[in-house]
């Protein structure tokens, strides 16, 4: 029943044995935390690390993950690479990053990597706040595309990441450029680079 | 204990029969066309038609009320798309000029995709609603389902969750309104009684690959009489209702599967029925903060669906899929869509409670070992999911 599992064999260890999972109980001292995602929407992710003040370096972390093996997969190797990151690095690390370790995932499970990032730019975000170090704060603003049907650049990501590859499919899930069409131009333009960022 | 390959999906699937299997090998070299009127013809159109009358006898109807199709979801697109049809020569289900299609939230996508593709082309399509334990609103039922009505369609027993609904009921108030009434009854036949006399319905589906015959053939009941338009056209096969020369080792087979249901269908019911109660039972006592979905009573036999707060479905899947364990979920992590579970949903429950479902739908094969050993892992696997969740 092992044989032709539908995730990589790396995707399948992190699955079976995912490491610096935060135990029930474990008295971690986070420097700063992040938690993306809804239960609701099947995934959820909270990452918890620790500081090294002076060099401005992760030292160590921990996580929880509510959702699918590959959710829990990203996490675990997630937290591997980033032990011994400096804060700088890990604010620009992206979900390709988190894939090429993996080795690959199915096309419709790329969003769950996608959390495993965001959560850790919040960990580190939440490390400059608390630490009074604001303007290093990188924001992740949604910016509105579709005025009619308040659609944001955000949106039109998750919908590249579920599966809409042309405009009528970002269109049929979305609903953008529905009403008065002027969008169709720029969200053509970040369909196209989502996709060059996702997919290729 | 020792490592076991346990097969606890069978409302998506069955191994086959070994009598069918048999059946099927023996007939393997009868290669002729049934339509053919020489005797390799001949030959296969006896074996096609004691198969015909298998079904039939099965469920109380004549064997030309019988046609056999290519699977569950194209006899029920079949009856489906009849009412899209405009011709007054072979069709009579528009009423003053209208088609309307009443069915329900829980239906199989089949029956859900057509109706939804049927309101594109201007049919009037109402979806019941259904309650906590998945059964028809019938106060909604008795409302919208009114003289106007073209087709009334109503799956007997749910895949997901295994609820029966009451056709009966339902059948005769739509007749009443003037209206055909069709259930799919795949997940149905060969589990409990059906009898299309007694339920007083008009169509009725069923498949081969969910009762230990072969998959790509199943058959559609259609009442004598009654207008029908084919979805595949182009031959004479079927009795003019479905083109296409025949599946014959598939009919083979199924007929063959059905003949077995007919011997083992009461016992296996009480067995497996017994063997749930044990499942249950042992879930509820070591597991905590779960929810059992689905009727207390009028549910399949060997269908448990069960949600765990904080673990989600395909985690545990794969989980349980690694001890040799084979369930499925309502989770969206594994349909590949956005949204968990649409019959869960529609009973109620939580989006999240919907992600973290399994169902475990037993059959021929389970054992009381089988259920000892699901009873030995599962608890284990979910406590591990739910150590590394975030919302446990």
């Amino acid at each position: 029943m092992e044989q032709n599992w539908v995730y990589t064999e790396k995707v399948k260890e992190h699955f079976m044995h995912p490491k610096n999972v935060l135990k029930e109980g474990e008295d971690f001292q986070a420097d700063g935390e992040g938690s993306v995602g809804n239960v609701k929407c099947g995934d959820q992710m909270n990452m918890y690390i620790k500081v090294d003040s002076k060099k401005q370096v992760i030292t160590d972390c921990r996580w929880r993950t509510y959702g699918c093996a590959s959710a829990i997969a990203s996490t675990s190797v997630l937290s591997e690479m980033i032990k011994g990151m400096s804060l700088r690095q890990a604010l620009v690390l992206s979900p390709q990053d988190i894939m090429k370790k993996l080795g690959s995932l199915p096309e419709h499970k790329i969003h769950c990597s996608v959390l495993g990032d965001k959560a850790l730019r919040a960990a580190v975000n939440d490390y400059y706040e608390r630490n009074g170090m604001v303007d290093k704060i990188k924001k992740e603003e949604a910016k509105i595309i579709c005025q009619c049907m308040n659609i944001t650049d955000e949106e039109i990501a998750h919908a590249v990441l579920e599966g809409a590859r042309s405009y009528y499919e970002l269109q049929e899930r979305t609903k953008l450029g529905t009403v008065c069409g002027q969008c169709r131009g720029e969200a053509e333009k970040l369909l196209a680079e989502y996709l060059k960022k996702y997919f290729e | 204990m020792k490592k076991q390959k346990i097969y606890l999906d069978h409302n998506a699937t069955t191994p086959l029969h070994p009598e069918v299997k048999k059946a099927m090998h023996q007939a393997m070299d009868a290669f002729g066309n049934p339509s053919s009127l020489h005797g390799f013809g001949r030959e296969v159109a006896q074996l096609v038609l004691q198969a015909r009358q298998e079904v039939a006898s099965l469920l109380g109807a004549k064997a030309d009320e019988i046609i056999f199709a290519g699977s569950g979801s194209e006899a029920n697109n079949t009856v489906l798309n009849m009412v899209a049809c405009s011709s007054q020569h072979c069709c009579s289900f528009k009423k003053d000029g209208q088609t309307k299609i009443v069915t329900t939230k829980i239906e199989h996508p089949c029956v859900l995709e057509s109706a939804r593709c049927l309101r594109d082309r201007g049919v009037e399509v109402i979806f019941l609603d259904v309650d906590g334990y998945g059964k028809v609103d019938m106060v909604q039922f008795e409302k919208v389902v009114v003289p106007g009505v073209s087709i009334v369609s109503v799956m007997m027993a749910n895949n997901e969750i295994g609820t029966i609904q009451d056709i009966k009921m339902m059948s005769q108030l739509a007749h009443k309104a003037g209206a055909f009434f069709h259930t799919d009854a795949v997940q149905a036949v060969g589990k409990i009684p059906v009898d299309v006399k007694e339920l007083d319905v008009d169509f009725l589906t069923l498949s081969g690959h969910k009762i230990y015959g072969p998959k790509g053939i199943a058959a559609l009941y259609s009442r004598k009489g009654i207008p029908f338009c084919p979805f595949i056209r182009g031959g004479h096969q079927e009795l003019g209702r479905r083109a296409g020369t025949e599946n014959t080792l598939g009919i083979i087979g199924l007929g063959k599967a059905i003949e077995m249901r007919k011997k083992e269908m009461v016992s296996e019911a009480k067995r497996l029925k017994q063997l749930k109660k044990i499942l249950q039972e042992g879930i509820a006592q070591k597991i905590p903060d779960i929810r059992f979905n689905g009727h207390p009573e009028d549910c399949l036999a060997g269908t448990l669906n069960v949600s765990f707060k904080g673990a989600e479905g395909e985690a545990i899947l794969l989980y349980l899929d690694m001890e040799g364990l084979a369930v499925s979920t309502g989770s969206a992590c594994a349909s590949g869509s956005l949204d968990p579970s649409h019959v869960l949903l529609s009973t109620g429950i939580s989006a999240e409670l919907a992600h973290g479902s399994i169902r475990m739908s037993l059959g021929r094969s389970t054992t009381l070992v089988e259920i000892t050993y699901v009873l030995d892992v599962l608890p284990r696997v979910i406590d591990k999911v739910r150590k590394m969740s975030t919302a446990y």
